[in-house]
């Protein structure tokens, strides 16, 4: 058969494809556990830096395992919502991912303007919070937060104790923002920053925040980063956001953690 | 074209043949994957193993490509060495591979990988074309490395993520240069290679 031929042609197309595609598919097969389990670790991973549980030597599956709880929330009403009603509308906690959720048009709303500071645009109807407990006592409520830096769209997680007092832990699980700049929002001493910030005022209303340069008040400000002002900007605005009434604030309002959950030490 | 000993094919590239800094090909991935050396690391072990690969199965099946779908047929073959390679990566090296984003894919579209497999792999024997195909791969690999390794140094003031330079905002001397670590640092770090490389070899240099 000439090598130019029509029929060779639609030949070597043909057999090429197939051995390529066999190729692809057994790789991908044989490798999708050993992926699923490293997002599913990484996953766990933030949730308990963000709450300080993370070190090298934990057992990362079993601490998440034992200790942290996830519930999902509805953001309007602020309550807790039963599995019967979240999976009729096709959300399982354990695979809840925010970029899926945001593509299906009966699970968000659309925020206008002037209350979008955090630039999401989409605001999700339920979330997904989760709850560090040490045996049996609520220590901490961790919370997804998200928001527009200076190129990307920042997602992370906050955490804040029991008493809704002090924040606990913030961390970002994905960015794009300039390396070296902006990028040092992942600087693990900048997030230790964090640890014991006042989150509200007498109020009610958010406290802890960005400032630019050095914070002039450790007890509830945040330093900026140093050549990063619009991401600082972005950080500042968008734990604002979430922390406040559009955001987590209703649930925060309507949960009595305190009286409801016994209290450590008490 | 003349035969070539084998260690001519492998080691040509490297400094007079050099893919990135005489023919200029591959830029793109050079600048986006090399703010840390170990990026750049596996990077340049990706490139290497499409490369080679490539090359040899191209090599392998040239005289039964029909000419009229030979480049057809060479991005298949490299765009699923590509997906095996990525991933590999996303199930074995899960944390770099997150840096790394879709610059593994981009493979695909890299010159260097398609240039070979055109220009060397469909004319010569298999086992020249995966030499070839590394010497080609090392060639982009040293200026990555190089790249990388400027860029992390004097813009984080470390090497494969140990501190070397003590930073000012750690109460050390070094301010880190920001510049390094953004993507038009790389260009001119390849610019300095290729002034270099060219006054050391003039015969690299274009005519007038």
């Amino acid at each position: 058969m000439h090598r130019d031929s029509v029929a060779n042609t639609i030949l070597v197309a043909g057999v090429l494809c197939i051995v390529c595609s066999v190729l692809v598919s057994v790789t991908a097969v044989a490798l999708r556990t050993r992926q699923r389990q490293n997002a599913e670790r990484e996953f766990s991973m933030n949730i308990l830096e963000c709450c300080g549980l993370a070190s090298e030597t934990v057992d990362i599956k079993q601490v998440f395992q034992d200790k942290i709880e996830r519930r999902v929330v509805e953001i309007a009403s602020g309550q807790f919502v039963d599995s019967t009603v979240y999976s009729k509308l096709g959300i399982d906690p354990a695979t809840y991912d925010i970029k899926k959720i945001l593509r299906n048009e009966n699970l968000y709303d659309l925020l206008d303007g002037d209350r979008d500071t955090a630039s999401i645009k989409r605001l999700e109807k339920y979330a997904v919070v989760y709850l560090y407990r040490e045996q049996g006592t609520l220590k901490q409520i961790i919370l997804p937060i998200r928001g527009y830096g200076l190129w990307s769209t920042l997602y992370g997680f906050i955490s804040l104790d029991s008493q809704l007092e002090k924040i606990q832990g913030i961390t970002f699980y994905e960015h794009k923002e300039t390396p070296g700049l902006g990028g040092e929002v992942d600087n693990p001493k900048w997030k230790q920053q964090w640890h014991g910030k006042t989150a509200f005022t007498p109020d009610g209303d958010v406290k802890v925040k960005v400032v630019r340069g050095k914070a002039s008040d450790p007890s509830y400000q945040v330093d900026g980063l140093a050549g990063a002002t619009i991401t600082t900007r972005g950080v500042s605005n968008l734990v604002e956001f979430w922390l406040g009434p559009d955001g987590f604030g209703v649930f925060l309002d309507k949960h009595p953690f305190i009286e409801k959950l016994p209290v450590a030490g008490g | 074209m003349a035969k070539k000993k084998s260690k001519d094919v492998l080691l040509t590239p490297i400094f007079s043949d050099n893919p990135i800094a005489l023919q200029v090909l591959g830029i793109c991935s050079a600048l986006a994957v090399t703010t840390k050396l170990e990026t750049s690391l596996v990077m340049c072990a990706a490139v290497i193993f499409v490369l080679a690969l490539s090359n040899a199965t191209v090599s392998f099946i040239r005289h039964h490509i029909p000419s009229s779908i030979r480049i057809i047929v060479q991005m298949t073959i490299i765009a699923s060495l590509v997906i095996v390679v990525d991933e590999i990566l996303k199930a074995y090296m899960f944390e770099i591979s997150k840096e790394m984003t879709v610059f593994v894919g981009l493979i695909i579209t890299n010159c260097i990988v398609m240039g070979r497999a055109e220009g060397f792999a469909m004319k010569n024997t298999v086992k020249a074309s995966f030499l070839d195909g590394i010497g080609n791969g090392l060639g982009y690999s040293f200026i990555l490395l190089v790249v990388g390794l400027l860029r992390e140094l004097f813009g984080s003031g470390s090497v494969m993520g140990y501190p070397l330079l003590s930073l000012a905002s750690e109460e050390g001397w070094y301010v880190p240069n920001g510049l390094m670590l953004l993507p038009p640092s790389a260009f001119f770090l390849i610019g300095f290679i290729i002034w270099g490389l060219r006054t050391w070899r003039p015969d690299q240099q274009e005519d007038h």
